[in-house]
């Protein structure tokens, strides 16, 4: 009986136990307290990251050891291996948020002040405190300059996706090729087109118009071959569909193939828009430096958030410099708006639709299902005398 | 019944066994819309070449000058006619290799994170935080590395020269390591500072590309390496990486495409030399693209040209770069049953 019931009692089939508990929190105190004491007593070193990089070798060290006292062979290599992945994983991603949280946090101060929304540089010198003086003329210039690009790349680019998908030949495969290698284009050598082109042959002055353009020659492989991809994913069953019934290949592109690949296009477009919205350099070359306000991209030198950065850096004021965090946090925030947006409208498979789409479907399909019955009731009547 | 009909029309039969003629006849709004996507797609092509041809055909001014010295040549004052890309193109592919160093095995290490130990309700989470990431314009990576990094690593960039500056390319020239009080401005824009920051900044581009073709891996030989009592480890080394190592070095790739054109991180960074300056931890190195940003305002035409020659240079690299990359993702088995 009692060995029935030792039989029948249930094991743990948990993967992580107590005692690797002990060995990861031993190896710790013991790594932390073995470069504490090579730091402050026995070696000449200093600083925080040499101290970091030492506990954790020592760290690594030490668990090992402590592991292979219990477990033998693959065991050992298996626990050391996943303390190595989550320990780096865990370094890089948190380097990552550090990156951004500094940025945002030594931008707090200049973000903090209203006027840094409200006014353009024009009136501040470089000593001028915080409180005078703000960033509205990039805003502005970086809005109109992605509002330009779009309204080039977006009927461009998607038109050009929907031809690499529908129309097979010989001429699609040289626009794919060619657009795939486009996108190894580095961003400074578009703007080094845009400015030997339209600057310096056409002799047109830098403008808002010229950086789009920069800004558009960069986005555009881009978003072309984001939206090739998701036009590939709708499924053909869909169109066959379509077609079977009669449709033309226009009205099966308009009505079929864009609707259910609506929210990967709309998630390539945002990407594209926030690569395009981050470019530093293809902007710097072409459209010119200004200090105020210049709403008019077709004449004038206009600005955007990263090169305003870029220019505050350079200088050596702190309170520029604080500014210069300010537009890129602004810039950081803009991105991450841009983002979120994205994951929202984007992620899911083409066709899935989201409960106010699908409602609205019914009811149109609930819709046709009435007119139909009402004009066939009407042939019927008009049938039968 | 079907065969009785088939016996009774023997002729109806064969007439409708020939073969018909397809013919496909597209109607008027049909041929309306295929020219205007042809045309686009024909748009997109010229505009491309375009800019090919024209780099190309500008860069032919400057390279007719400078000859084959072009390539050997290390200083660029192309107004006096001595200029060439040895040391940039040197200075651009160390800061690289220095950021691919740095950036594939954190990549690895995040991608297998995500794909094979992180709980499954944070993966998603996780997924959307690499994806920012790689969306996060670079000049707030470059202001991070001119502000923190730059004071930071001198220390560390100190002690590697002190201690493994026997090995050369880890040597600094006028550093003395038996002093405590020399300064620390040797070791401050230098290609390893640039290399870190530029690293951070590929790691995400990397990471998504890994982690995407390690989640393809088939659950169905997963299992067979856990029914082999394989360790977790085990499984990894012998299913996940072996599968997903094209996608592996196709992100690579991809990164190091990304890191070769990096502009304004590293302008912000480096001090430009035009040497070619093999101590990676030395102050001064130059890039490509960080010289096409600091020399195209004062450049005269020529020197517009000389700059194009060198972006030409810097463009052929990354494209061919970027075709190993697809070809190695294409061929391989993870990026074949992707598509």
């Amino acid at each position: 009986m009692a060995s029935l019931n030792s039989v029948e009692s249930r094991r743990s089939t948990a993967t992580f136990r107590l005692t690797d508990f002990y060995s990861l929190v031993g190896a710790l105190v013991a790594a932390l307290s073995l470069s504490l004491l090579l730091f402050t007593k026995i070696l000449p070193f200093s600083g925080s990251i040499g101290f970091v990089v030492v506990t954790y070798i020592a760290f690594i060290a030490i668990y090992s050891a402590l592991v292979s006292l219990e477990a033998e062979g693959p065991l050992i290599r298996d626990k050391i291996a996943t303390v190595v992945v989550h320990s780096l994983a865990f370094l890089m991603l948190l380097a990552l948020v550090f990156v951004v949280a500094y940025t945002i946090l030594r931008g707090f101060s200049a973000l903090s002040h209203l006027n840094f929304f409200t006014q353009d540089q024009s009136r501040t010198g470089p000593l001028d405190p915080l409180s005078s003086g703000g960033v509205l003329h990039a805003i502005v210039g970086t809005l109109e300059m992605i509002a330009l690009a779009l309204l080039i790349t977006i009927p461009l680019g998607i038109s050009c996706a929907v031809f690499l998908n529908e129309i097979s030949g010989r001429l699609s495969r040289l626009v794919r090729t060619i657009a795939e290698a486009m996108t190894a284009l580095p961003s400074i050598v578009a703007g080094l087109f845009i400015y030997a082109t339209f600057i310096l042959i056409l002799g047109l002055p830098k403008s808002g118009i010229a950086a789009s353009l920069a800004i558009s020659v960069m986005m555009l492989p881009i978003i072309i071959r984001a939206s090739d991809v998701v036009l590939r994913l709708v499924p053909a069953n869909l169109k066959e569909a379509s077609y079977a019934m009669g449709t033309s290949q226009w009205r099966t592109v308009w009505h079929v193939t864009l609707p259910t690949a609506r929210s990967g296009l709309t998630t390539a477009v945002i990407l594209g828009t926030a690569r395009g919205i981050g470019e530093t350099s293809p902007v710097l070359l072409t459209a010119g430096f200004t200090a105020s306000l210049n709403a008019d991209p077709s004449r004038n030198p206009m600005i955007s958030l990263p090169l305003a950065v870029f220019n505050f850096v350079k200088s050596p004021e702190p309170a520029m410099i604080a500014r210069g965090f300010g537009a890129a946090a602004l810039l950081m925030l803009l991105v991450l708006l841009l983002f979120a947006v994205a994951r929202i409208i984007g992620g899911k498979a083409p066709g899935a639709l989201s409960t106010r789409q699908q409602k609205r479907r019914d009811r149109q399909s609930h819709d046709d299902a009435v007119r139909m019955a009402q004009s066939s009731a009407v042939t019927t009547d008009a049938g039968t005398p | 019944m079907t065969t009785t009909v088939v016996e009774n029309d023997v002729d109806n039969a064969l007439v409708a066994d020939q073969a018909r003629e397809i013919t496909t006849k597209v109607d008027r709004p049909d041929l309306i819309f295929r020219g205007i996507i042809r045309t686009s797609g024909i748009a997109v092509l010229t505009v491309m070449s375009l800019i090919g041809v024209f780099l190309a055909y500008r860069a032919g001014k400057a390279l007719n000058v400078a000859g084959w010295s072009f390539v050997t040549e290390q200083a660029w004052e192309p107004d006096s006619g001595k200029f060439g890309v040895a040391a940039i193109i040197v200075g651009t592919i160390l800061i690289a290799v220095v950021a691919i160093c740095i950036a594939v095995p954190l990549a690895i290490a995040v991608a297998l994170y995500i794909s094979e130990y992180a709980p499954r309700r944070l993966q998603s989470t996780f997924v959307s935080l690499v994806d920012l990431m790689a969306a996060v314009p670079s000049i707030v990576y470059g202001l991070w590395g001119l502000f923190f990094l730059q004071s930071n690593v001198t220390g560390v960039a100190r002690w590697i020269s002190t201690y493994f500056g026997w090995i050369p390319f880890l040597s600094v020239e006028g550093a003395d390591p038996t002093d405590p009080l020399s300064p620390s401005t040797v070791y401050t824009s230098s290609t390893f500072i640039a290399g870190i920051v530029v690293a951070l900044m590929v790691a995400p581009i990397i990471c998504s590309v890994m982690r995407e073709v390690f989640s393809q891996a088939p659950s169905g030989e997963r299992e067979g390496a856990y029914a082999l009592g394989s360790t977790k480890w085990g499984m990894i080394r012998t299913v996940v990486l072996p599968f997903g190592k094209g996608g592996m070095i196709g992100g690579t790739m991809l990164g190091l495409g990304r890191a070769l054109g990096e502009t304004i991180a590293v302008y912000l960074i480096i001090s430009p030399v035009f040497i070619i300056q093999p101590r990676i931890l030395e102050s001064g190195t130059s890039s490509v693209a960080s010289l096409i940003a600091l020399r195209y305002g004062e450049a005269t035409n020529f020197g517009t040209s000389a700059l194009m020659a060198a972006g030409l240079a810097l463009f052929l690299m990354t494209l061919v770069v970027n075709f190993i990359a697809s070809s190695v993702v294409a061929r391989s088995r993870s990026g074949a049953e992707s598509g």
